[in-house]
């Protein structure tokens, strides 16, 4: 049939070279295309958040500010807005190395106690727990909220803090976390884990996410 | 099967060989991948059942790997299986291969006794490298990764050395070897470790997008050309003329459809654009495929018959069946339910729900293991070297109750995700209480409840077809006998 050549549309080798024409374009366009999103995603740093200049991905001493998620008329979404200065466990002037430490800590936890096959990060993830890519501005956690009371602690860290410690002895509901052997210093990195994955500008996802005081900014 | 090995009719050939014990420590992964399943769906209701002992996560992460590792095997299985066959020269390194394959097997027993038994480890590199790397689907630690890719190069180095010293350079070979390549090259891409969660998932999915919606799609589309030749003697130069129109689309799409996955974790807003264009494409091919699995069916049957031929033309019923499936629960799977939620316009309010569980089972199944367990019939068919071989109750009742088995979950969990959508995530704002709220409605429950049930009906499928395939070969050779 190939060598026949009655019709391009039943060779072989017209095909063939398409699919690798077609193969290798599509590859190349996302190669580029992954250079440009690797510059975009890329972490920022101190003198970034110090000059006021927007990252799509913060650095790491985003956790020394305040972080909540406003609705952007330009965008047409909520978008992470870095506010004042703010204290985390009492202290807003972790230093680049200090926050990198903590964060470095709280990802690799992340990793280490499975988060991801319970909970979804960024939406990723099993569908058994909450969604905590704004887990950190949570109404749950606000003065609002009913952890604090729960745990007894009077900040948002904190309270995150204790319930990460032993998530089964503060039940919310029939469905609990269990005792993953969270020690002090791990919840506290996971604490600043969550906070800056709050700071990463995600298109707008959660769409209208609860706010601490009202109802959503679905209108 | 059991015996397949031993007693087999392949004559000495050890790469048939070295296939169906591929094929074997499969089917019992895929069964331990069910009771896994089990135990999750149970946890969905009763949220104390083996709490603290054997959490959800735990459970649920030796589903998923258990899953990606039998599909795994099969293929390599598969691979080893056809190559004989595709090549007409002796396989090169097929003793390696074996040890290749010892090798895998015990590192893939190490790693789930320490999934099980271990569970989690502290937030420390040590952890990563040994217990766990904790990122979905590819959560085998460190060490299991580097001993995979060496096992993989192994077999990669017999399949690319029988290609090369063959003379016949088949569409289907040279499509493998390509694939082939590229699908071992991009686990490369989940071997690292960032503190930038955004970073984390950007090459994460280069591992999980560009393996099930590309080269684990362009892989289906190799055996089911090589099952059309084998099963119904469709003619090669037809089956392989669709095959490169298939990876031109499935590439054409699937390699761009990945801004399906850009959309919400920190990349910027052109992936809306790019992965709405292309993952729309991607059940293009999927409809290409059933057409043409059915249409050379048809085709076939039809010349026999004007040849004043009675019979069917399918030397091998219950994998002709498999694969007719696995055309139609490719498109359902991947392409319909995967259509349903791939706008970013619709993606803002279903990403990270059941409808992603929904579309999750149905494809894996209807795209991957259908076709798969197809190979392994035509895997016992050569074993006992049965000139034909016939459904029987077993292999019928296989066949109904898992495929039944999957639909009904994944309907389950189509509606369990359009309530959990439209109250968790539209009504209330996707947070802490809103998820909770959403989990205890009455009909999310109910969904939860029928998942359960229908998980239930595809296990009891799922032992018909390990009995069937233990047996029916024995079966087809008394016959013929």
């Amino acid at each position: 049939m190939a060598n026949e050549n009655l019709s391009v549309w039943t060779s072989i080798p017209f095909w063939r070279r398409s699919a690798a024409w077609v193969t290798g374009f599509a590859s190349i366009l996302l190669i580029w295309l992954t250079f440009d999103t690797l510059g975009q995603i890329s972490m920022g740093n101190d003198a970034d958040l110090k000059a006021g200049t927007t990252k799509r991905v913060p650095g790491p001493t985003v956790i020394n500010y305040k972080i909540t998620y406003e609705m952007s008329k330009k965008r047409g979404h909520e978008v992470p807005v870095i506010g004042e200065k703010e204290a985390f466990f009492g202290k807003s002037d972790y230093s680049e190395k200090e926050a990198r430490a903590l964060l470095h800590l709280g990802k690799l936890t992340s990793q280490a106690k499975n988060c991801m096959d319970c909970h979804t990060l960024l939406g990723n993830g099993a569908y058994y727990a909450p969604d905590l890519t704004k887990a950190w501005i949570d109404p749950a956690w606000s003065k609002t909220g009913p952890m604090m009371a729960m745990t007894g602690k009077s900040t948002r860290e904190e309270a995150m803090a204790e319930f990460l410690m032993h998530p089964s002895t503060y039940p919310t509901h029939a469905r609990m976390m269990p005792e993953l052997g969270i020690t002090a210093e791990e919840a506290k990195g996971l604490v600043a884990f969550l906070k800056h994955m709050s700071s990463i500008d995600t298109n707008g996802f959660p769409r209208n996410f609860g706010k601490e005081e009202g109802s959503t900014n679905a209108q | 099967m059991l015996n397949s090995i031993k007693t087999n009719h392949f004559e000495g050939n050890a790469s048939k060989e070295l296939g169906m014990m591929y094929f074997r420590v499969a089917i019992i992964l895929f069964g331990a991948q069910l009771l896994m399943g089990l135990i999750a769906a149970i946890q969905f209701l009763v949220p104390g059942f083996l709490f603290e002992l054997f959490d959800f996560s735990i459970a649920r992460m030796v589903h998923i790997n258990a899953l990606v590792v039998w599909m795994l095997y099969a293929m390599i299985g598969a691979t080893y299986f056809l190559l004989p066959d595709e090549t007409d020269v002796e396989p090169i390194g097929i003793g390696l291969g074996k040890l290749g394959f010892w090798v895998l097997t015990a590192a893939v027993t190490v790693v789930v006794l320490v999934f099980i038994f271990v569970q989690v480890g502290a937030g420390t590199e040590a952890s990563i490298w040994l217990i766990t790397e904790g990122r979905e689907y590819i959560e085998a630690p460190r060490w299991a990764d580097i001993g995979i890719v060496v096992v993989v190069l192994i077999f990669y180095f017999n399949v690319f050395a029988t290609f090369i010293k063959s003379s016949k350079k088949t569409g289907i070979m040279t499509v493998m070897i390509a694939n082939l390549l590229a699908l071992a090259g991009l686990y490369l891409a989940g071997m690292f470790y960032t503190d930038n969660i955004s970073m984390d998932q950007f090459w994460w999915w280069w591992v999980i997008h560009l393996w099930v919606e590309a080269t684990w799609e362009v892989f289906v589309g190799t055996l089911a050309a090589f099952a059309l030749i084998k099963l119904i003697g469709a003619k090669r130069e037809v089956v392989e003329m669709w095959l490169w129109i298939e990876v031109l689309m499935l590439f054409g799409s699937g390699i761009l459809g990945m801004g399906h996955h850009y959309f919400w974790i920190g990349t910027p807003e052109y992936w809306w654009e790019i992965g709405a264009l292309f993952s729309a494409l991607e059940p293009v091919p999927l409809i290409a495929m059933f057409v043409h699995v059915l249409y050379d069916w048809g085709k076939e049957q039809g010349i026999a018959k004007a040849k004043g031929e009675t019979g069917s033309v399918i030397t091998n019923g219950p994998a002709m069946a498999w694969i007719v499936l696995n055309a139609f629960g490719n498109f359902l799977g991947a392409g319909i339910w995967g259509f349903f939620h791939t706008l970013p316009q619709v993606n803002i309010y279903t990403h990270g729900t059941q409808f992603t569980a929904a579309h999750g089972h149905l494809s894996f199944f209807g795209a991957y293991a259908t076709i798969l367990i197809g190979m392994m019939y035509i895997g016992v068919q050569g074993a006992y070297g049965a000139k034909r071989m016939k459904m029987n109750f077993n292999s019928k009742m296989g066949i109904f109750l898992t495929a039944f088995g999957v639909m009904g979950m994944t309907v389950a969990l189509t509606i369990a995700g359009y309530e959990q959508v439209l109250v968790e995530r539209a009504e209330l704002g996707a947070t802490w209480n809103a998820f909770f709220v959403a989990q205890n409605l009455p009909w999310y429950v109910q969904g939860q409840m029928w998942r359960a049930i229908m998980g239930v009906v595809t296990l009891i499928g799922f032992i018909y077809l390990a009995v069937d395939l233990l047996t029916i070969g024995k079966k087809a050779q008394a016959e013929e006998a």
